[in-house]
């Protein structure tokens, strides 16, 4: 026991005076997560949008007054004809094009089918669709109304309504999403890199081999090389809730207790992962490329921006051996619906093995050699 | 474990064989180093000196051979040989944004000493290197003379039988290196066996025993006197060149 915390004396001496490193620990990711669940947002406030009015009737006018009204779309021209509305798109000063046939007002006056036609930009694919599905709400609206007023006969209140209620999000705020996944993928950032670039720096100045050449044992290496980033980046996990209590209003709806137990065990996963590196890796370089490669990759599988659900069958396999997705989704269920032990008691039980194989694992790696 | 007789070799080293690959870093080693004595290691650079080294210091497995440290087996015993030496590698390797004191803390503390145990033995050595002033200084502020005797000092922190010590005065002035010996005479007269390297020829006068390797093999073995009687030289340095050029491998 004295050995190994003579080890995480001498660990946290280091980080302490280093003027660099402790800014970066504690600061940059404070920072990171106040920018990212700024800007990591999916939500559309302010959709660009082109008229082609081919009509010039009152009805036309009321459609194009809808579009005014509304606060997800500005309207940025009056194009004359379709060509020039997709010259708009094309230069990307417009997102989308509403085109309104000529004859629509009569059409519609003797009660006949008319369209309204609608271009949307979908290079990004989940945006556009999201345009698309405003654009139709707000013409669909319009309709009922065309038709409650035209033929007041017809009783289109009959007609099935939905109401939505959106829970565990009720203002359907995308911070509320996003800030439990940046918690978790700013104490993955943590943990991996001070662990995989800590034994690889004590590799590259020498020192590794000073400690191969005492009686030291294997695990109170190990441990005491990992219980100083494990406290770090707790630590960074609770100030980070407290900044989502404080700053986005996020408090956390299931136990506290309940998220840092798990949390304690996802970042043995993590510590062993960068541990794992470590032991493969000579120099710092290489430990850093071997680090992003795996994060890089984790991160955005994780689904962290898109649901895990969507993605393909294999790529879905490739998650089970993902460890940020495990907990993003815990994360987000205790934080945001409550949940309780019972709900992710089997992504814990995935974690803990999980974190007992990479251990181990990276222990057996490590040789006291020179 | 056994009770060594005291004229038992504390370093017993049979047909040491190290292969990487094709190439043999050191070629049917033989021989044995007593309790107290000052054996020194000689060689060109690339000879297999520091591979030798660190086998001796279980950091690497021989090929083939057989060999004890302080009575133990390098194959099934490295942990145990640990506990009993000393090594100070050629690259500094104590931990520059540490204090003096808290390198003396750190690796007193992995070698399992306790803290009045810790406390105790940097008092003496420090004041035994007249250098109890900078104690709490943080070591890059430590010129490399000083840093290379606080080195020694931390090898021999929990009192090893063997110390083994890889280049310990490349690049310090003459007037530390001096000081170094005079260092190392004082572990050697309180029964501490040094095994050391060097390329400095006047310091392998200093040495109790030499040997020469060249190419992997030992070429020459015996004290610095004889050494010279037989190659018909005045120097260890005419001795040295008149091996190391004969394998025509040296620069």
């Amino acid at each position: 026991m004295r050995i190994i915390f003579y080890i995480i004396q001498k660990e946290f001496r280091q980080i302490f005076r280093d003027k660099v490193m402790l800014p970066i620990i504690i600061v940059i990711p404070m920072v990171q997560l106040l920018i990212l669940s700024y800007t990591a947002t999916f939500e559309l406030k302010n959709t660009l949008i082109s008229i082609v009015d081919h009509d010039h009737s009152v009805t036309s006018r009321e459609l194009i007054s809808k579009f005014k009204g509304s606060s997800f779309f500005t309207i940025v021209s009056f194009e004359e004809s379709y060509d020039s509305g997709i010259e708009r798109i094309k230069s990307g000063e417009t997102d989308q094009l509403l085109v309104i046939e000529s004859d629509t007002e009569k059409k519609l006056a003797r009660a006949e089918k008319t369209t309204v036609f609608l271009v949307t930009n979908a290079i990004n694919g989940s945006a556009a669709s999201l345009m698309n599905a405003y654009a139709v709400a707000i013409v669909t609206s319009f309709n009922q109304e065309l038709i409650a007023e035209t033929l007041p006969g017809i009783q289109t209140a009959a007609a099935i309504q939905t109401e939505t209620r959106h829970w565990y999000n009720p203002r359907l705020d995308y911070k509320t999403y996003m800030v439990p996944g940046i918690l978790v993928l700013l104490i993955t950032l943590i943990g991996m890199f001070l662990s995989g670039m800590n034994i690889v720096k004590e590799k590259e100045l020498g020192t590794i081999e000073q400690i191969n050449v005492t009686p030291i044992k294997k695990y109170q290496f190990m441990i005491g090389k990992l219980l100083p980033f494990w406290i770090i980046a707790m630590f960074e996990l609770i100030i980070g809730l407290g900044f989502a209590r404080l700053v986005f209003g996020i408090a956390v709806e299931g136990n506290i207790a309940l998220l840092l137990s798990i949390a304690s065990v996802y970042l043995l996963v993590v510590l062993g992962i960068g541990l794992l590196v470590s032991t493969i890796s000579d120099t710092m370089q290489q430990a850093m490329f071997i680090s992003w490669f795996f994060l890089v990759i984790f991160i955005l599988m994780s689904g962290l921006f898109t649901p895990v659900e969507s993605m393909p069958e294999w790529a879905q396999w490739i998650n089970k051996i993902n460890p940020i997705s495990y907990f993003i989704q815990i994360n987000r269920m205790i934080m945001l619906k409550g949940s309780s032990f019972k709900d992710v008691a089997e992504l814990f039980y995935a974690l803990c093995v999980y974190a007992v194989l990479i251990l181990t694992f990276a222990v057996k790696r490590y040789k006291k050699v020179a | 474990m056994m009770k060594q007789s005291v004229s038992e070799p504390v370093i017993k080293v049979r047909n040491l064989v190290k292969k990487f690959g094709d190439f043999v870093a050191n070629d049917h080693l033989s021989f044995d180093v007593q309790k107290g004595e000052i054996f020194g290691f000689l060689g060109a650079n690339g000879a297999g000196k520091t591979t030798a080294i660190k086998i001796l210091c279980g950091l690497q497995k021989p090929t083939s051979g057989e060999i004890q440290v302080a009575g133990y087996d390098v194959y099934t015993q490295a942990e145990l040989i640990k506990k009993n030496i000393g090594y100070m590698s050629q690259r500094f390797s104590m931990y520059e944004d540490l204090s003096v004191r808290e390198n003396f803390q750190f690796y007193g503390g992995i070698y399992g000493l306790s803290g009045s145990e810790i406390k105790e033995r940097t008092k003496e050595m420090l004041e035994d290197l007249q250098m109890t002033h900078i104690s709490n200084k943080i070591l890059r502020e430590i010129p490399l003379g000083w840093k290379q005797k606080l080195a020694f000092s931390v090898a021999m922190v929990h009192h090893p039988k063997i110390v083994f010590l890889d280049e310990p005065t490349g690049g310090v002035d003459p007037i530390t290196r001096r000081q170094f010996w005079e260092m190392i005479y004082t572990a050697a007269d309180k029964g501490v066996t040094v095994f050391v390297t060097t390329h400095y020829m006047d310091e392998a006068e200093y040495c109790g025993r030499v040997s020469i390797m060249v190419d992997g093999r030992i070429e020459a073995l015996d004290s610095p006197e004889a050494l010279k009687k037989n190659y018909n030289s005045t120097t260890m340095n005419d001795v040295f060149i008149k091996l190391a050029r004969s394998s025509g491998n040296t620069n």
